[in-house]
């Protein structure tokens, strides 16, 4: 598989603090490493302030990295043409000169080669934006549809979403769920989608990218998690023994019941074991995994079965 | 909740894509030299990644349940619908009969109860006009 991003040592640090004497660095990105590979739809998952954003502007050639490397296309995508021409960015809550929303798209048209008009005017019309209407005068919704057609008639190689549906229902972002798959399907690119819609969105992703406090937690392919971790709740005793000495998340006892996350696959073994002792067993969903992750639950437990490489198919 | 046309967040959706079309095999929904959907239909059936889908097609690809005939798609194989549901008879007694069985000494059922049972609801099944 070809690669589009490639990120190694990734540090960005920003000034914070007032302390004129002591002024305190603090790391919005520490040490990142990932890749992306071409032609994959990609999850960007993490809390507020985790250090999504500042990741894809970075990516998008918005800022310098601290330290470490960045290439996007094979090359640093910062003051780079010829990157940011095969890269498009769609940021949360984008500001937009006093333009109207048919003049915002022909500007778009002319930056990005692979740009289709077509799909522009078919997307605007779903959207319901009229070309006429001033841009500045458009609900946040709207503004966000905005982005999100233009973010697709680019048919940029490199297509980086952050958070981009802002004011949206949840029918437009359907919507926008819907019109990104038939796209990709017909004209396959490398997109990086960053969300706190984990549930809504998990189905697009071939892989997911969790970043905690600036750094990367969980890095996999998204059907490698489904079905990675498995509730086991029941009888304390019988419990204990299926989970005995093996990598679990919580446990919590209520009386003569217990409930453990077991992070690792159930063998067909596993599983005849927890029928005849009457163990209840619930996979956890791709989302439960990557709140955990997220909340920093998932902090490398050695063994814990999610070293596991991002694959594609 | 996403809408997936039915399928679980917690189980691997390429593996829940080739069950759902190994059913629709075993069942005489898809025939034998039938056309099976394309990666891109049942992506946006399933509302999931074409990659996934793609994933799930080959999983019986892989297994000659389904065959390739290039430029046109993929093909439901001779002799599929037959291997798969000799395949689901083989699972029959792990799948049903044990659970079945587990359940019933939880909940102290005999064997004998348990026929009687049995022979019940299959004489109300058949009673029950299609």
């Amino acid at each position: 598989m070809t690669t589009a991003i490639s990120v190694a040592g990734l540090t960005k640090s920003y000034r914070s603090g007032s302390g004129l004497l002591h002024p305190a660095e603090e790391a919005a990105l520490d040490d990142v490493n990932l890749t992306v590979g071409a032609g994959t739809i990609t999850g960007l998952l993490g809390r507020n302030g985790a250090g999504k954003t500042t990741l894809l502007r970075i990516l998008a050639g918005q800022e310098f990295p601290s330290s470490g490397s960045v290439r996007v296309l094979g090359a640093p995508p910062a003051e780079n043409e010829d990157v940011l021409r095969r890269l498009v960015f769609v940021r949360e809550d984008q500001a937009y000169p006093e333009i109207k929303v048919g003049q915002a798209l022909r500007v778009a048209s002319w930056f990005y080669p692979n740009w289709d008009s077509a799909l522009a005017s078919a997307l605007a019309d779903d959207f319901g934006l009229r070309a006429g209407k001033a841009v500045q005068r458009l609900s946040r919704g709207q503004r966000s549809a905005l982005g999100i057609t233009i973010g697709l008639a680019a048919r940029a190689e490199v297509t980086l979403f952050d958070e981009p549906y802002a004011g949206l229902d949840a029918v437009a972002r359907q919507l926008f769920y819907d019109r990104l798959l038939a796209d990709f399907a017909e004209f396959p690119r490398t997109v990086l989608l960053s969300t706190h819609l984990i549930d809504e969105a998990a189905a697009l992703f071939e892989g997911v990218i969790v970043i905690d406090r600036g750094r990367v937690v969980l890095d996999a392919a998204a059907d490698v998690l489904r079905g990675a971790a498995t509730r086991v709740s029941g009888p304390c005793l019988a419990v204990d023994a299926l989970v005995a000495g093996r990598p679990v998340w919580e446990r919590r006892q209520l009386g003569s019941q217990a409930s453990v996350v077991m992070i690792e696959p159930l063998s067909a073994g596993d599983r005849e074991q927890a029928r005849s002792a009457g163990l209840d067993l619930t996979p956890l969903s791709l989302q439960q995994i990557v709140v955990q992750a997220a909340a920093g639950m998932l902090a490398p437990v050695p063994g814990a079965g999610f070293a596991t490489e991002r694959t594609s198919a | 909740m996403p809408e997936m046309a039915g399928l679980d967040e917690g189980t691997p959706l390429f593996a829940q894509v080739a069950d759902r079309l190994a059913g629709e095999i075993a069942d005489g929904g898809l025939a034998e030299g039938e056309r099976v959907p394309s990666t891109n239909e049942l992506a946006a059936f399933y509302r999931i990644n074409p990659a996934t889908a793609a994933k799930g097609i080959n999983v019986l690809a892989d297994d000659g349940l389904l065959e390739k005939r290039r430029g046109i798609g993929m093909f439901v194989a001779t002799g599929a619908r037959q291997r798969l549901q000799a395949r689901r008879r083989a699972e029959f007694t792990q799948r049903y009969v044990k659970p079945l069985l587990t359940e019933a000494a939880r909940l102290g059922i005999g064997t004998d109860k348990l026929f009687a049972l049995i022979r019940e609801a299959g004489n109300e099944r058949e009673s029950v006009p299609l």
